[in-house]
């Protein structure tokens, strides 16, 4: 088993949370994983991504070659688009629908959006009403990992188990609505 | 043991500790800040009573750890490729003066310029230096090899270079740990004279160094983490440096012993090895992450005796960091590729964060500049060299810490007036205060911008050196009270800040506008740090 995944946003939109709660669910369940991120320059509203990596054997790279990702997971409709060449042809894509507009040039919403459709397998979730609509317009980030649950080959209850590790520190009520998003995600995804 | 899930920064940071360090030693750069930052928010360190603060910059904290090594104990530094220019004279000396207590010096390099004004290759200043050298291929290895490089620092009385690249520094992976090791005791180095590089005394131990780095290479400490590995296939023979191993095998796969491969992770390296791997093969692949350090060796002047495949013939691109891709080319092999990117998409640089001061102190000096010329706007390394992109396009340099002054001041010295320096509170005080006072002296007709955000911004908001001391500090090297003027760089303020700056650049001699206001984002935390300490505090 491998399991490839290029996390994408925009510096400052929390993507390392994403990779995080993977890293801790894939740990839970003994698998070998690889994770590299992007500090430094970029973190201020640049386009960052993270490579992330899964496998139940020795993992070499750190980096995902061309043409290998099993899926692409973005908290931004236009960033899921710049690393199309990472994805292999039967892998899938999730991506949030609402753009992070910081450039003058930021093309139209709709032309995106026929974009990222015309990739076979693909996924666009409005993670930003979903999350408000829970009363946690921060955990966005949450409900986007549970629409891309299904493509990740980890138990539902390891990336459960993974939240209430990470937010523990930040009290109940965190945990709990972080919970919700991560299954009003997956509810929403089609299976 | 249990393993713990650590970015390689963190590995090597938890292993300096397990290994008995008393010191750590850093001024903030990526790839290298989380080593420090991983130091300071370690309870194993604050029990251990680990020295564990910023450094004004990459020399005093190079200079610090020496003198930790003097006086017995395990000291670590830290710095990101290009720190090392800053550190390189202490650097240099400390291979000849030797150590005490063993000195790992960690140099984080960036292929590729993620973050960075070059790609240098610190390898270069190991063999410079004449010290060993490690880099690990994994963080596994990252983390065991420190205890290698204490140990043979203190065997041989010799400071360590420990070389990793961005994506080793930033990526994550489970890492057993050992028992740790007690700190050493004080001592004073069995030598009174050995630290006094008087010439009479340097020639003798410079010669003992030459003599000594030559015994290097079959030392077990350093040759352990050199491996050849036999293959069937004799047309081709690969060697790898660090990191690039692990391109290699992962395109190998299930065929990982096709080859002759020579893996290499530490320095300086034995030419037996070197020698075997090529007598097994037609003709060497070279892989390695930065410039071709070993690869010129290889080829040597003539570059006839051996043929030989890397970045110089073009095999392998001339710059950038190696990937699993470009190492599939190399090989010959097929490389998968996605769909192309969009036409759409468009480039998304890096910005200030919204409400950030650097930018209102920008949308100032921006409009007074229209009015004077173009030309004319040094500045430095730090959020606000962001100052050059759109919609401000202001800066005309960004060269090396603390150059904004001094550039400014010899480009005034040609006869550039108005000439303005804008720098950061922290790069000032890591290399700007020196260069002011040959303003001061000159009474140089500069204008310098200190933009004042009490923090190391682009770094992630580190404790900056010149907090509260920053008016202080130019009174004390003579800018005079009348031209040293303090601004709140605010949209509200925006007409009286222009105005101040118009003031300083008319002014025909050296002036300080300190433009103050907190980092938006090391606010915000510091906000979240106190009310999360009230909290506790009620509980
Ligand atoms: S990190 Fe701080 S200094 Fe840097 S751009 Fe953001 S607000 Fe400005």
């Amino acid at each position: 088993m491998k399991c490839d995944i290029i996390l994408a946003g925009v510096g400052g939109q929390g993507i390392l949370s994403i990779a995080a709660t993977i890293g801790l669910a894939a740990v839970e369940k003994n698998l070998f994983l690889k994770q590299s991120e992007v500090h430094g320059m970029s973190q201020r509203g640049g386009d960052v991504q993270s490579h992330f990596r899964l496998s139940d054997r020795e993992i070499h790279s750190d980096l995902i070659p061309y043409g290998k990702a099993d899926l692409i997971i973005s908290v931004e409709p236009m960033e899921v688009l710049r690393y199309l060449p990472w994805l292999s042809p039967e892998g899938g894509l999730v991506t949030n629908s609402v753009p992070y507009v910081n450039i003058p040039d930021y093309p139209d919403k709709d032309e995106i959006l026929k974009e990222v459709r015309k990739v076979h397998n693909s996924f666009i979730i409005d993670a930003d009403s979903i999350a408000k609509e829970l009363g946690s317009s921060r955990s966005g980030n949450m409900v986007i990992l549970g629409a891309a649950s299904s493509y990740i080959a980890l138990p539902f209850e390891s990336l459960e188990n993974a939240v209430r590790k990470l937010f523990g520190r930040k009290g109940e009520e965190v945990v709990e609505l972080n919970l919700k998003a991560l299954r009003a995600g997956r509810d929403a995804a089609p299976r | 043991m249990q393993s713990f899930l650590l970015l390689g920064d963190e590995a090597i940071a938890q292993a300096a500790l397990d290994a008995g360090m008393s010191g750590m030693y850093a001024y903030p750069g990526t790839p290298s800040t989380e080593i420090m930052e991983f130091i300071q928010s370690s309870a194993q360190a604050a029990e251990g009573n680990v020295h564990r603060e910023w450094s004004s910059n990459e020399k005093t904290a190079m200079e610090a750890a020496l003198g930790m090594s003097y006086a017995g104990k395990r000291a670590m530094v830290a710095m990101k490729h290009v720190g090392l220019n800053v550190a390189a004279d202490a650097f240099i000396n400390s291979s000849v003066t030797g150590v005490n207590g063993g000195l790992v010096v960690v140099a984080a390099d960036d292929p590729s310029m993620h973050s960075s004004q070059n790609e240098q290759d610190s390898r270069f200043y190991g063999k410079f230096a004449m010290v060993p050298q490690f880099e690990p291929r994994n963080q596994q290895e990252a983390y065991d090899m420190i205890f290698d490089a204490f140990e043979l620092s203190e065997k041989y009385h010799l400071p360590v270079l420990f070389r990793i690249t961005t994506r080793l520094a930033h990526s994550r992976a489970a890492v057993k740990r050992r028992k740790p090791v007690r700190q050493n005791d004080q001592s004073l180095p069995s030598n009174p004279r050995q630290f006094v590089l008087l010439p009479a005394i340097a020639r003798k131990q410079y010669k003992a160094l030459t003599a000594l780095f030559e015994t290097m290479p079959s030392e077990p400490l350093i040759s352990r983490w050199n491996r050849l590995s036999r293959g069937g296939d004799r047309s081709l023979g690969i060697l790898t440096c660090g990191i690039a191993y692990n391109y290699l095998l992962e395109n190998l796969g299930d065929n990982a012993d096709r080859y002759t491969v020579l893996s290499v992770a530490a320095y300086p390296l034995d030419r037996g090895l070197v020698s075997e791997l090529v007598s097994n093969c037609e003709k060497v692949l070279v892989l390695e992450e930065g410039y071709p350090f070993i690869e010129e060796q290889l080829r040597g002047l003539l570059d006839r005796d051996v043929r030989v495949l890397g970045r110089l013939d073009g095999t392998v691109p001339r710059d950038g960091e190696l990937n699993p891709s470009i190492v599939a080319a190399a090989l010959g092999m097929k490389t998968a590729m996605g769909k192309e990117v969009p036409m759409l998409v468009k480039q998304r640089p890096p910005s200030f964060c919204k409400g950030c001061g650097h930018a209102d102190l920008f949308s100032a000096l921006s409009e007074v500049m229209k009015e004077i010329g173009p030309g004319r706007v040094f500045s430095d390394i730090g959020c606000y060299t962001l100052g050059a992109l759109p919609p401000y396009n202001m800066v005309n340099s960004c060269v090396d810490m603390g150059a904004s002054v001094t550039m400014a001041v010899g480009a005034a010295d040609a006869g550039l007036f108005p000439a303005v320096a804008v720098i950061g509170d922290s790069t000032f005080t890591h290399s700007g205060m020196t260069g002011l006072l040959d303003a001061v002296i000159k009474d140089s007709p500069v204008t310098l911008l200190i933009s004042d955000n009490s923090t190391t911004g682009m770094t992630g908001g580190q404790k900056s050196q010149a907090t509260d001391r920053i008016e202080s500090i130019c009174l004390g090297l003579g800018v005079s009270r009348e031209h040293l003027r303090v601004i709140v760089p605010l949209k509200k303020n925006h007409e009286e800040n222009m105005n101040v700056i118009r003031e300083e650049l008319a002014h025909h001699g050296i002036s300080v506008i300190l433009a103050r206001r907190e980092c938006i984002q090391t606010a915000t935390k510091n906000k979240k740090a106190e009310a999360a300490i009230k909290t506790n505090n009620r509980e």
